[in-house]
């Protein structure tokens, strides 16, 4: 089934989840409404024609507007495609419906994604920091993240010897 | 501190005591297998049967607690400094410190945009030997064992450790 064959299906099993089609070369992406992510996964997954059965990748993406979470699905039954994107403006939190009842492997794709980008999922059953330590500030993979100066006394900053100069003369 | 330091008048010649010392400790540098990155692979090469380190009597050893010398090779991140810093505390003295490769040395190429790496080892542990290159072959990993053989002959039991 080609991408806009499945894109037809979800816009009339689901009239109100303002979908739209991003034309993309080679694939394009349907984009939707964020709080129904959950609900159209689980179509997804369990209709017998689509049979989405395998979360390939989970990734986060910040844009210049906005924070967006991509979901590239694939069905070993019918051997086809599809990308979903959700996202919403960076001006407040992006809030997304977990979609690890599904599939179980968006656990930690999910946990990375808070890790690197602070999006946060509703109803994870785990929602902590993956690779980075739980204490860790900020959300490096942001534009406006600034680096620490120190961790638990670890220097993580490059000695500026031409300032050590300037100071002793 | 030296073996023998601040315990007898200042007369005391060690000279022979020394040569044996330090001809021991310098023909059998036991270092921690501590792979971190890309570096990790040219350890294990030169460790392997065609650098042979052997035969300069150098072992690696799974354990801080036996080994003399740590090999820093690769890339240090905040969360694995905190760990090396353990285990540098837990190798039992005299022990040395061999800075291999870029990013142990001072970042590498993290050193600008790296937000989560160490920029030097040397910021964290105090490092006696630093090899350059990314990564240094194995010619140059054992140009560093030797230049830390040299640094091992000066010592003296006399006196502590510069």
């Amino acid at each position: 089934m080609t991408i806009p064959e499945i894109f037809k299906i979800l816009q009339e099993k689901f009239p109100d989840a303002e979908l739209t089609l991003e034309e993309m070369n080679p694939d394009s992406i349907i984009r939707l409404r964020t709080d129904l992510i959950a609900d159209i996964s689980q179509f997804l997954k369990d209709d017998p024609d689509l049979s989405f059965d395998s979360l390939m990748c989970l990734s986060g993406i910040e844009t210049v507007e906005e924070l967006q979470t991509v979901y590239h699905l694939y069905s070993n039954l019918h051997d086809h495609k599809v990308t979903l994107r959700v996202g919403g403006s960076k001006e407040e939190e992006l809030i997304v419906p977990t979609v690890s009842h599904i599939w179980p492997t968006a656990e930690w794709h999910e946990r990375e994604s808070f890790d690197f980008y602070g999006i946060k999922y509703k109803d994870h059953p785990d929602p902590r920091r993956i690779l980075l330590p739980d204490d860790w500030e900020g959300f490096p993979l942001r534009k406006e993240y600034e680096p620490q100066k120190k961790w638990h006394k670890i220097p993580m900053t490059a000695i500026d010897y031409k300032e050590e100069e300037g100071d002793e003369s | 501190m030296g073996l023998i330091e601040g315990r007898f008048e200042p007369n005391i010649v060690v000279t022979s005591a020394d040569a044996i010392l330090n001809w021991a400790r310098s023909r059998s540098i036991w270092p921690l297998t501590f792979g971190l990155a890309c570096c990790a692979i040219e350890m294990m090469a030169t460790n392997a049967s065609r650098f042979d380190l052997d035969r300069f009597g150098i072992f690696p050893r799974p354990t801080p607690r036996q080994s003399d010398c740590l090999l820093v090779s690769g890339t240090v991140t905040a969360k694995m400094g905190e760990r090396l810093v353990t285990l540098y505390e837990q190798m039992s003295e005299p022990r040395y410190v061999i800075s291999m490769g870029s990013c142990a040395n001072s970042g590498g190429p993290y050193c600008d945009h790296g937000y989560h790496v160490v920029k030097g080892v040397d910021q964290i542990i105090p490092v006696d030997v630093y090899i350059p290159g990314c990564p240094p072959r194995p010619e140059a990993l054992i140009e560093g064992y030797l230049k830390l053989r040299e640094l091992i002959e000066k010592e003296t039991i006399a006196k502590s450790k510069v």
